[in-house]
């Protein structure tokens, strides 16, 4: 199916070759901190993870946001995801390469990255971390395309995919939760030591990682012939809406077990971050943009005219986006890491090369999902599967759209 | 008593698999390097330290020892936040924030206390590395292998202690090659570091360097064996540890 990747329009090929500047220019910046160090970032030895593993964790939402596409489609047997689902494991793909990318990123001896396979050490959550990631990644890459070759050549999916599905479900819970635990296990860490860590990635990724499939898709459909059906939209926005209620719930249960139980451990860093303190106030205008994003993109979700509003609703993502961005990419990492172990505050901020490594490895990103996109888009097209219909409805809806037009002609 | 007996069946155990497996392990040596053992070299089951706080507790005196732990070790200078190093000095409430009350005595407020790796029993750090590059040796000391370490610095969110550097660039940026000690390796950039308790010089029956230099304000021994001069200072004078909550049970200890 390759080759699907291979023919495209001039805007397609300029696209990719805009990406691969971007690429290109990232490397140079990576390329630099391989010969000098991460010296070139903005981490310290008080702040030791930053951006780029801001990014991994975020990303790993992302990887994980597929499954509310596939879970009601096999699991719930909700037929109108059918045409989605492959985009869904798609995503999937593209983020867990993303992540493994921003972990490569973030060593310092990247050569020697096959000591975790050659030392198994399973006592290390990140050797559980890799399983995972790398399990995913395969799952979702053994599905993925079984299923669009199977559909491609009309032929009903092979049945001893199943139990592979099933486990991808059930799996990419695993990689959410086992990338809390890289978190919330460590003792000293007040921010990230608290059991609902994992409950809250995962509320935090079934809101965010869907919202970014669904713009995606959105410009996806703008770009091919492609149409999401209606109703798919309608449900996937409305799992959005639940999971971005349950992370501020979420939020707000932390905020109550801090404050309440007046332990210093646990409000500092929550101070830190909305309040600032010791004179270092860097992140407070950032996070109390979290709190008022996620409460409007809340308000805009739950007022149902509002919801339904499709030219409001990619602006509606965007701000959910920005707002889980802001809390799990920035506020989770730098927070976890203030106050210092000796009561101190270390600031920190990425540097110009740090943002361009990163850009690289988005840019990445963006190949892997463009090429799979165009392939899945390509074989949906042959098969006039979910096409948009010139109403703006797709084929997939029930599109009455004619008699009603018929009907208004004729009063 | 009891678990002497069941100490001892149990060393008796291991001694007797020793004696059927060594001559094969000897002989194929399966990529290990047989260890041959200074006969000089002091051993221990639980080495442990003792700084006196009474005695040790100015800026300059812990920066004269450290400054000795550091030319020793190869561990570059290094200004600011990138900052890399194994012994160096704090205020009492950078030492122990969770201990701190807003009317201590002065005297105690305004020491600075001698910070280091406290090797510690339930090591954080060497449950999350993901490399075995920390890991804990029979004799309680947490040490590193910087040849394996890929620098992902899970350790250095794992020490509830702030005890662990990274070599963000060069380490040898930072040095002396002039003044290089070359019995001891430096690093290459991109692993982590840290105090190692001397193990080079307790493998040769010297001990660490900051306790030789200390005049005594150090006590370094076996916390296993209760006639140690640890034991013995721990037993007669009050001691605190490092944020207990944590437990990691440190194997540093501070006389206020
Ligand atoms: S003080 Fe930190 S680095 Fe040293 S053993 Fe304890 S946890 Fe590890
Ligand atoms: S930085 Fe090195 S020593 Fe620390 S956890 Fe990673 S591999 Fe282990």
């Amino acid at each position: 199916m390759l080759e699907i990747a291979l023919k495209g329009s001039k805007r397609y090929y300029g696209w990719i070759a805009f990406l691969l500047v971007l690429i290109g220019i990232g490397s140079m910046a990576y390329l630099n901190q391989i010969m000098v160090g991460l010296k070139t970032t903005g981490m310290n030895r008080d702040v030791s993870w930053g951006f780029y593993i801001a990014q991994f964790t975020y990303l790993v939402g992302l990887a994980a946001s597929g499954v509310m596409i596939v879970l009601p489609r096999y699991f719930h047997n909700y037929k109108k995801n059918t045409h989605l689902v492959i985009f869904g494991e798609f995503m999937a793909i593209a983020a867990c390469i993303m992540c493994v990318l921003f972990i490569a990123v973030d060593v310092g001896q990247p050569t020697r990255m096959m000591n975790v396979i050659l030392h198994a050490t399973p006592n290390s959550i990140l050797f559980w971390d890799m399983i995972v990631l790398c399990g995913y990644l395969g799952l979702n890459l053994l599905v993925g395309w079984t299923c669009l070759e199977a559909d491609r050549q009309r032929l009903p999916h092979p049945k001893w995919l199943k139990p592979f599905i099933y486990t991808s479900i059930i799996w990419a819970f695993s990689i959410h939760t086992v990338t809390a635990f890289l978190y919330q296990g460590l003792p000293g860490r007040h921010y990230w030591l608290t059991a609902i860590l994992a409950a809250r990635f995962l509320a935090s990724a079934f809101c965010a990682g869907p919202a970014i499939l669904l713009l995606v898709l959105k410009i996806t459909e703008k770009v091919t012939t492609f149409q999401m059906p209606r109703d798919a939209v309608r449900t996937l926005v409305k799992i959005i809406m639940y999971a971005m209620c349950i992370n501020m719930f979420f939020f707000m249960l932390e905020v109550f077990t801090s404050f309440y139980s007046n332990l210093p451990g646990h409000m500092h860093p929550i101070v830190f971050l909305f309040a600032g303190a010791h004179g270092h106030s860097e992140l407070v205008p950032y996070m109390w943009t979290f709190i008022g994003f996620a409460f409007l993109s809340i308000t805009l979700l739950v007022t149902p005219k509002l919801r339904e509003n499709q030219k409001l609703l990619p602006w509606t993502l965007a701000i959910l986006v920005i707002a889980t961005w802001l809390d799990k990419g920035l506020g989770l990492v730098i927070g976890g890491f203030t106050p210092t172990p000796f009561n101190t505050i270390t600031p920190y901020w990425p540097t110009g090369k740090e943002l361009l490594v990163s850009m690289m490895v988005y840019a990445i990103g963006a190949l892997v999902v463009t090429v799979l996109f165009k392939i899945a888009t390509g074989v949906k097209e042959e098969m006039e599967q979910s096409q948009s219909l010139p109403c703006g409805c797709s084929t997939e809806d029930f599109c009455d759209c004619a008699a009603k037009a018929e009907a208004e002609a004729e009063a | 008593m009891k678990n002497n007996r069941r100490n001892f069946i149990k060393l008796a155990g291991i001694a007797a698999a020793g004696l059927a497996l060594a001559p094969k392990a000897m002989a194929s040596s399966g990529g290990h390097s047989p260890v041959k053992k200074n006969p000089a070299g002091i051993d221990a089951k639980r080495w442990a330290m003792v700084i006196d706080t009474t005695r040790l507790n100015t800026k300059e005196d812990i920066a004269k020892l450290a400054d000795i732990c550091h030319a020793i070790h190869n561990v570059p200078h290094i200004e600011g936040k990138r900052e890399v190093k194994w012994l160096w000095s704090a205020p009492y409430g950078q030492a122990f924030p969770e201990q701190e009350n807003p009317h201590m005595s002065d005297e105690v407020h305004h020491r600075e206390y001698a910070l280091l790796c406290n090797h510690c029993e339930n090591p954080p750090c060497v449950r999350v590395c993901p490399t075995k590059a920390t890991y804990k040796r029979a004799d309680g000391i947490v040490a590193m292998d910087y040849h394996r370490c890929i620098g992902c610095r899970y350790c250095m969110a794992g020490c509830p202690y702030g005890s662990r550097s990274f070599n963000w660039g060069e380490p040898r940026e930072g040095l002396d090659l002039a003044k290089l000690n070359p019995e001891f390796p430096t690093r290459m950039r991109g692993v982590v570091e840290k105090c190692n308790f001397c193990v080079e010089r307790l493998a040769v029956g010297k001990l660490p360097a900051c306790v030789e230099a200390s005049e005594g304000a150090i006590v370094f021994g076996d916390l296993s064996d209760p006639d140690s001069d640890v034991r013995k200072v721990l037993r007669e004078r009050f001691t605190i540890r490092r944020k207990p909550t944590a437990g990691t049970e440190p194997g540093v200890y501070y006389i206020i």
